[in-house]
This record gives structure tokens, sequence and C-alpha cells, in this order.
């Protein structure tokens, strides 16, 4: 198959001051193929063009949501975003498919470390657990939701050797689903996609 | 040697354009310039012209139009504020000035009441160069240009009472006529005068107006233009008719037209007028220079000439000081006003016809009179270049400004309205920028405020590389004025093609021709102003507030779409930029209409829900209602 096309969300109200987000899309955009959308940039008064996003995810198949997980979930232009541009009969709906079969997942950021995201534990759920209206959407526009790339205890991380293996993984991440080396199957069933990414790699094609 | 008036008329005008453009290359401005030129065509130097005196007189004429000019600038009001430095400063210039040239006359030995006629001769100073330099160098609006202004306005006024005076000075007691107006009784002369006031400004809020009203209807340049040039000259007719400076009268005219909308038409149509008269007359001024006498009496005139600077610049300076007047402005009134002036000239021929005294008295006054005004413009080059760089307090400061741009990012012409806001914004974000602005109030202003404002002229290539356009990684168009911004942005882009420009229009005429320099970021400076008052008055109409800012969100990018889309028929003629601009109103109003009363799938789809309703409620059918459970 021809090469998948990635447009990556990038939502982060302060780019300037993230420490993670900021690498990862850097590491994105070097990426052949990847359109890294970077939404607060585009939209510094929040006025978001629908016809414009539309555009963009008719021509991807992979839209992955970049973003701090901001209260359990995305800053608010993401929101926005989803109620302004998933419109009924067009994302969804009985006339709405134009996201058909397009891959989607979150690739974010959290203060806590990975044992706060259990079930008991001090965050109460999982990461996954938490992204269920993001899994649901994906559903309800008949897209396939994949588990999501987690960057665990971004707070600790101040430079850029310390994020450079996330860095790392994020890009072979996005040339895998470019190149079709991921299994999807895994890829939707794994708690985070990234734990370790190998694991939902294609053994044949491993990418380097 | 042909004394034809096209041949005189060649003359005056070869030296105009050769001499003018020289000096003012030399930084030396326009009034030397006309001077040297008249000192070259002269009877002494080339010989070209003989007599100067008719030639004179006319000139004297743009005088009278430059003083009608500035009264145009002045409204009614500023005047009535400037009474106190007219009538204090003024009134005690003049008779300061007197008093002392009088006090040094009798020392000397001098009978006494020549000593008087003198002083009051060299109390006068020169009206047309002061204010011309002023202009120049955009000194007028500072504290010490408008000190100048208020004295020179005073000693236009107090030329008629010398007159009256200068008869019973003659020194052999002669009862001499007293000017042309003779023979009237007092009370009908003051009468007159009253009348001839009372005329003009009665005139120019009843007649002028109304007349320039029809006149403009007819949109023939040429009869505005001798219209205006018409009131200029029966004002001065009759001022003279009633023994008044002619001067004075088109003043007054100027300052009741100064609030007409007919202003600034005026202005430009006098404007060549007086530019021309008031050179002739500094030409003229130079070829009346008797450099013989120089030759002759060189210990007798340098003399003078020394002493009248001296007193007069002394008086000044002490009066200046006195008035509470700050040091810059103290040193520009004494040197800016230190020469002896046009009126001078009527006041010895006077004086010589009334006997006052022979011509081997007024030959060697009007040569004082005239090298005095010969080294004002020297004077004017010393206080700009020497003396106001070091008396001025702090920093860097004007005339001229010495620009450091201390590798400021930003450079940034133009700092009113826009600018303040802009430049703030910028260094409170911690980025430095280097602002120029051509207002010497603002200037002066903002820098009390501790603004640092550099006064300069960004259409001025010079400045522009010594304010770092060639580090900088911004422009920052701010200026107000259309024609100004065009000239600063044509500048910017021929020299500095790299260094991107933000810039403010005023209008979409502005618009369009900044666009078409290729500046794409262009501000146009009512527009958010007047989305937020649509918005603000959609709100008290009961829209929520969200939706009405919405709605002028929605406004800007129809509107700068439609703008944009007009662009190609910028340059066209008018009816087919008419018609096109119709459709486009049409469209951009019928686009706004559909969508704000939802006859669109633009409205919002997504917040919506009206197709989502119909599948819901197909796809999830009510329950029946419960059957009501019978009690018990």
């Amino acid at each position: 198959m021809s090469p998948r096309r990635i447009l990556v969300l990038l939502a982060h109200p302060v780019l300037e001051r993230s420490r993670v987000n900021r690498r990862l899309a850097d590491a994105a955009r070097a990426v052949t193929g990847v359109e890294l959308h970077d939404l607060y940039e585009a939209y510094p008064s929040l006025r978001i063009d629908v016809k414009r996003e539309q555009r963009l995810l008719d021509v991807h198949d992979v839209v992955v949501f970049q973003h701090p997980f901001y209260w359990y979930s995305t800053p608010a232009l993401l929101k926005e975003w989803q109620d302004l541009v998933l419109e009924h009969n067009w994302a969804y709906g009985a006339k709405g498919h134009h996201l058909d079969g397009k891959l989607t997942l979150n690739a974010l950021s959290t203060g806590g470390p990975e044992q706060a995201y259990r079930e008991g534990g001090y965050n109460r759920f999982t990461i996954r657990q938490l992204l269920a209206p993001y899994d649901a959407t994906a559903h309800l526009c008949r897209m396939r939701f994949l588990a999501p790339f987690v960057v665990h205890s971004a707070l600790r991380l101040e430079t850029d050797e310390q994020v450079r293996p996330f860095a790392e993984d994020y890009r072979r991440l996005l040339e895998a689903l470019r190149d079709d080396q991921v299994d999807l199957d895994a890829a939707a069933k794994a708690e985070r996609i990234n734990a370790p990414l190998d694991a939902v790699l294609k053994k044949a094609g491993a990418v380097a | 040697m042909s004394s034809s008036i096209l041949f005189q008329a060649l003359v005056y005008l070869v030296a105009a354009v050769v001499c003018v453009p020289l000096g003012r290359r030399l930084g030396l401005g326009s009034v030397l310039g006309y001077l040297i030129a008249g000192v070259a065509i002269g009877p002494n130097v080339l010989g070209l012209v003989g007599e100067g005196a008719q030639v004179m007189h006319f000139a004297e004429f743009g005088v009278v139009m430059m003083l009608f000019l500035v009264g145009l600038e002045l409204k009614p009001s500023l005047l009535w504020e400037l009474r106190k430095p007219i009538f204090g400063l003024g009134g005690l210039q003049v008779v300061g000035t007197a008093a002392a040239v009088t006090l040094v006359g009798v020392l000397a030995g001098i009978d006494w009441r020549l000593s008087v006629a003198a002083g009051l001769v060299f109390a006068m100073s020169s009206t047309a160069i002061v204010l011309q330099s002023l202009a120049e160098k955009g000194l007028l609006k500072t504290a010490g240009g408008q000190a100048a202004f208020s004295v020179l306005l005073f000693q236009d006024l107090a030329v008629i009472p010398i007159l009256a005076v200068f008869p019973l000075l003659a020194v052999g007691g002669v009862t001499a006529h007293v000017g042309e107006e003779a023979g009237r009784p007092g009370w009908v002369q003051a009468l007159l005068v009253l009348g001839a006031v009372t005329v003009i400004v009665l005139a120019g809020r009843f007649v002028i107006r109304p007349a320039f009203r029809v006149l403009a209807e007819t949109r023939l340049r040429e009869v505005f233009t001798a219209f205006a040039l018409l009131l200029v000259v029966a004002i001065a007719w009759l001022m003279q008719t009633v023994g008044l400076s002619p001067a004075l009268g088109t003043f007054l005219a100027g300052v009741v037209l100064a609030d007409s909308e007919y202003r600034h038409e005026l202005e430009s149509d006098i404007e060549p007028f007086k530019g021309l008269l008031l050179g002739l007359f500094f030409i003229s001024v130079g070829a009346e220079i008797d450099f013989h006498l120089l030759v002759e009496k060189p210990a007798l005139v340098t003399g003078l000439l020394l002493g009248a600077l001296l007193v007069k610049a002394l008086v000044m300076y002490g009066l200046a000081r006195l008035f509470g007047l700050e040091r810059p402005a103290r040193w520009l009134t004494a040197l800016g006003l230190s020469q002896v002036g046009e009126f001078a000239f009527v006041l010895i021929s006077f004086g010589e016809q009334n006997k006052v005294w022979g011509a081997d008295v007024s030959g060697p006054l009007v040569a004082v009179v005239a090298l005095s005004m010969l080294v004002t413009p020297a004077l004017f080059v010393l206080l700009e270049r020497v003396v106001l760089p070091r008396v001025t307090a702090t920093g860097p400061k004007r005339p001229h400004d010495e620009v450091a741009h201390d590798g400021a990012a930003v450079v940034m012409a133009g700092f009113g309205r826009v600018g303040q806001v802009v430049g703030r914004m910028l260094r409170m974000s911690g980025h430095a920028v280097t602002v120029l602005d051509l207002d010497p109030a603002i200037v002066e202003m903002l820098r009390r405020l501790g603004q640092k404002v550099y006064y300069g002229d960004a259409s001025r290539l010079d400045l522009l590389v010594a304010a770092g356009c060639n580090q900088a990684r911004l422009f920052v168009l701010a200026i107000d004025e259309p024609e100004k911004s065009v000239e600063v942005a044509e500048l910017v882009r021929r020299h500095f093609p790299n260094l991107p420009i933000l810039a403010r229009a005023r209008n979409r005429q502005h618009y369009y021709r900044l666009r078409r320099l290729g500046i794409t970021a262009i501000f146009r400076e009512t527009l958010g102003t007047s989305l937020e008052l649509g918005a603000a008055a959609l709100k008290h109409l009961g829209v929520r507030a969200h939706t009405a800012h919405r709605i002028a969100q929605r406004w800007r990018e129809h509107d700068e779409a439609a703008l944009e889309d007009m662009l190609k028929y910028a340059g066209e003629a008018q009816d087919v930029w008419l018609s096109e601009a119709k459709k486009a109103l049409e469209n951009f109003e019928r686009a706004m209409r559909d969508e704000l009363t939802g006859n669109t799938t633009e409205k919002d789809p997504g917040w919506d829900n009206e197709s989502l309703r119909d599948e819901v409620l197909a796809r999830f059918p009510a329950p029946p209602p419960e059957a009501p459970k019978s009690p018990g």
C-alpha cells in the first residue's frame, strides 16, 4: 500500500514553555509524510476555520492528537476543534463518512508517573479509561482508535537528553504508521502504544 | 544689460534654483540660500540686477502671505492661550530692546531721540526668516518656537504705534505728517481700524465660507486659487488703506478661517505663492546689502552689527529666563530673534522721510539690518548643531537627534496613538525598539514621560541607517499620514528589501498603496475599533456576547477577503473601480446576511443540533408513555 499520510494536530497554548511537546513536535515535523498542524498558532483567537480543517482531514489517513493531558483531557482549543470540525453528517451520522477507516490516536504528556494512572492509584483511572471520550468519538466516526503514545512524568524532564528517547520513539512510531509497520491489532489493544514501542511493530520489517 | 521683465525673472529664478538647493545640501537652510543668491546677482558681485527696492516692495507680499498661513494654523483658542507670551514677553522684548539700545546710544554721546528711534528699529526681528527657519527645522511647535512666534507677532502689532511715534523723534523737532492716513483725526482713525477688523472677522464667518462653497462646487481649481489670492490681496489692501499692517490683517483673516473646512485647500493654494515671494524677498535683501559701506567703514558697520546682535540676544535671553522658559527655549529665542527684521527697512526709510536721520545714518543702518539677516541662518546652524545639543538636559536631543539604535530588533516610525501602544507592548515584552517621530511636541512630551523616542524624519535614508535598519528584524510603520507613510515604505522597501514591514493604514486607498509596494501585513487603523463597537452594539441589543464576538470576527474575515479581491482593480479607472466595488459590497453583504440569518450551512454546524436531533429521534425512539399506575 502507498504510505499513509499523517496529520498531527498539536494543541499547546504555551508551546514556548513546553518541555516535552515542543520536542515531540520537532521530531514529528522532521518526518516525511507528516503534516504538523499547530492549532494555537493557526487560531490565536480560538476561531477555527472549519472548512480548512475538514479539507486537511480529507487528505490524511492518520490523525494524531498531540497535547498535554490537562485535567485528564485536552487543552480547550482541541475540544473546540472537535465540537466544530466533527460535524454531523460529515464526520458521523447516517451521511457522515469522511473519516471512515482512518486511524487515530492521542500523543500526550502527563505530569504524574505511570503508576499513578492505575485503578486505585493516585489518579484513580488508567490513561485509556480517561481517554474513553476519544475512544467513543473515534468509534462514532468509524475510525480505528489506537492506544495512546504517553510520556509520563513530563515535569521531571528538563533537557534535550532526557526527552530524546521519547522523541526518538515518537519519530519511529510515526514512520512505522506511515510505512504500515505497525501491528494495528496489537496497537489497538495495548495500554500504551510505546510500552514498549517494539511490542506493536511488525516483526519482519522492524524500523531502525 | 537688459532690464526687460523676462530677463529679470530669468536672473532671479536661476539664482534661486542654483543657490537654494545648494544651501539646503550644505545644511544651511533655504533662507541663507536665497540671501546668497541675492548677494550674487546684486550690484556688488555680478551686477545683474540694479534697483532692488521695487522688487522688494513687491516681495514683501510674501511676508503677508506667510502670516495668512500662520493664521490658518492657529485656532482662536490657541491664540488666546498665547496672550501672555504675546503681550508679556513680546511687549517687554520691544520695550527692553529699545531701552537698552537707547542707553548705549546715549552713553556713546548720540542724541537721545536718534537713539530711541534706532532702538525701536533694532527691536524688530525678521518674521520671514525666523518662521521659515523654525518651520524648516521643525522647531516651530517647541516651547522656544512658540515663544519666538509670540514675540514676532507682538512686533508686527507694535509697528503701528511706532510709526506714529517716529515723527516726534525728529532731531529738528519737525512736525511731520504721520503716514499716509495723515489728516484724519485720531478717533476717525480708531474707528476705521476697528471697522476694518470687524469687517474681516464678519466676512470670514459669513461671506467667505459660502463663497468658497460655491467656488468649490465649480470644480475649477484655478478659480479657487484666484479667489484665495483675491482674499489675501483684498485684506492687505483694506488694512493698508486704514493704516494697519497688511500682515496683521491677513493674519487675522487666517485665524478666522482656521476652523473652516477649506483650510487645507487654502493652505495648498497660497503656499507656492508665499514660497516664491518670500524667496524673492530674501533675494532682494541679499541684493540690497551695500558692501562698499562695509569696505569704507568696516569698524562702524561690524561694530553696529555685533552690538545689535549682542544687545538683542541678551535682552531676549533675560526675558525668556524671567518668563520661566527652559534653557533650550531661552537659547532658541535669544539667538533666533537676534537679527533685525524686514520691518526695520520700512522704519528706516520712514525715519528718513520724517527727518529723524539723514542718508549718512540710514545707509549704515540698512547695511547692518541686511547683514544681521544674512548671519541669521548661520546663527540657526550654530544653535542647532552646537548650542542645543549642549543645553538640552539628557540623551540625544532634537534637532536632528543622534540616533543610537543599540542593536534594537525593531525600528518604528511614528509614535502616535498607534505607535505608542505597539512600542510599549514590544518593550514590555523585552524587545528593544528604536522609535522615530517627526512631531517635536510628541517627542518632547514622551521624553518627559521617560519614553525613549528620537526626533527624526523616517523618510531620510541616513536616519533609517542610523536607527539600525540594516540589523533590525522588523520595521513597524505606524505613521498616520498616508503620504509620509508611503514615502517611508518605499524607502525601506528599496534600501532594506529583506526587512519585513508591519504597516498601519489610514484607509483603503492607503492600504492599496502600501499593498502595491509588496507589503502584506497592513492594519487599517479603525477596523478593530469598529468591530468592537459593532459587537458591543449587538450585545446591547440582546445578542449573546460570544455570538456578537464571532460575528465581528467573521466580518473581519469577509472584509479582508473582499479587500484583497478588490486589489486587482485598485489602479483601474474610477467607473470600473466603482462597479467592481459595488459588486464586492453586494457579495459581502449577502454572505454576512446569510450567515447571520442562518440561510447557510456555514453557520456553526458543529454547534447546531438540528440534523442530529432528527437522527437521534429516529435511532432512539421515545419510550411509550407509561400507563399511570393505579394506586394500591
